[in-house]
């Protein structure tokens, strides 16, 4: 009874893999004219992510690696 | 029962990692692929085969990449400065939106031939895996130079191959 369940676990566990691994594909250099464009960054606005870090860092009490100094709620930079 | 499954699932995984291994590329010393391309405007047909007897320098470039913008003026530089020692430079597009290299063209004009791909067969035959690649071809038809990619520094090094090529006695 064990047997049969561990091979069902193992049956299942494969069935996710493989569904998994169908949405793995080989995209090709002339099909990346779309994953190329800035919208589709990780991080779309990198200027505006790393202001808005800053500000967060200097508005919270601590120091951040974003802030110039300590933190402290001022608002200083 | 379950062994089948799992005999199938075996196969079915088999055959996902196929599906994901990169393509076969061409190296240095390979002979030229035959490439069926068209003229921008999809009039006329070319074939790369067609141009032997003449050095080949071979871009495949798309409008969405930075370095393909950086490469235009030395592909304008090496049409104009060895042309007329018999080197052919033919920059195909591989661009899905064809109106996206019109754009890109207005934008950086070019001085040498562009060519399209309509079924991305020859860079499929070439093994395009990097944006830009360029292949120099000599006038037996042998490839002897692959590049990936375009930085500034490259230009000297790529230009000293371009012209020992060219000065090779057919």
């Amino acid at each position: 009874m064990n047997h049969k369940y561990v091979l069902n676990l193992i049956t299942v566990f494969l069935l996710i893999t493989n569904i998994g691994l169908s949405g793995c594909a080989h995209v090709a250099p002339w099909e990346r004219g779309v994953l190329a464009k800035p919208q589709m960054a990780v991080d779309p606005l990198p200027m505006q992510s790393v202001t808005r870090a800053h500000n967060y860092g200097s508005r919270e009490a601590a120091a951040s690696t974003h802030s110039a100094g300590g933190g402290g709620g001022c608002g200083c930079f | 029962m379950i062994k089948q499954i799992q005999l199938l699932f075996s196969v079915g995984l088999a055959l996902n990692l196929m599906m994901i291994a990169p393509l076969a590329a061409i190296s240095v010393g390979d002979s030229l692929p035959a490439c069926a391309l068209t003229s921008l405007d999809g009039s006329h047909e070319h074939n790369l085969q067609a141009l032997r007897g003449k050095v080949i320098y071979v871009d495949f470039w798309a409008s969405w990449c930075p370095p393909c913008v950086k490469s235009f003026p030395f592909l304008n530089q090496l049409e104009n400065d060895l042309k007329n020692q018999g080197l052919q430079v033919v920059a195909i597009n591989l661009d899905e939106e064809l109106a996206d290299a019109q754009i890109f063209l207005d934008k950086y004009p070019a001085d040498f031939a562009i060519a399209l791909d309509p079924d991305k067969q020859c860079a499929q035959d070439f093994g395009v895996i990097a944006m830009p690649s360029s292949y120099l071809i000599d006038r037996k038809g042998v490839v002897r130079h692959v590049h990936h990619g375009f930085r500034s520094g490259d230009v000297s090094a790529l230009r000293l191959v371009i012209e020992s090529v060219l000065g090779e006695p057919l």
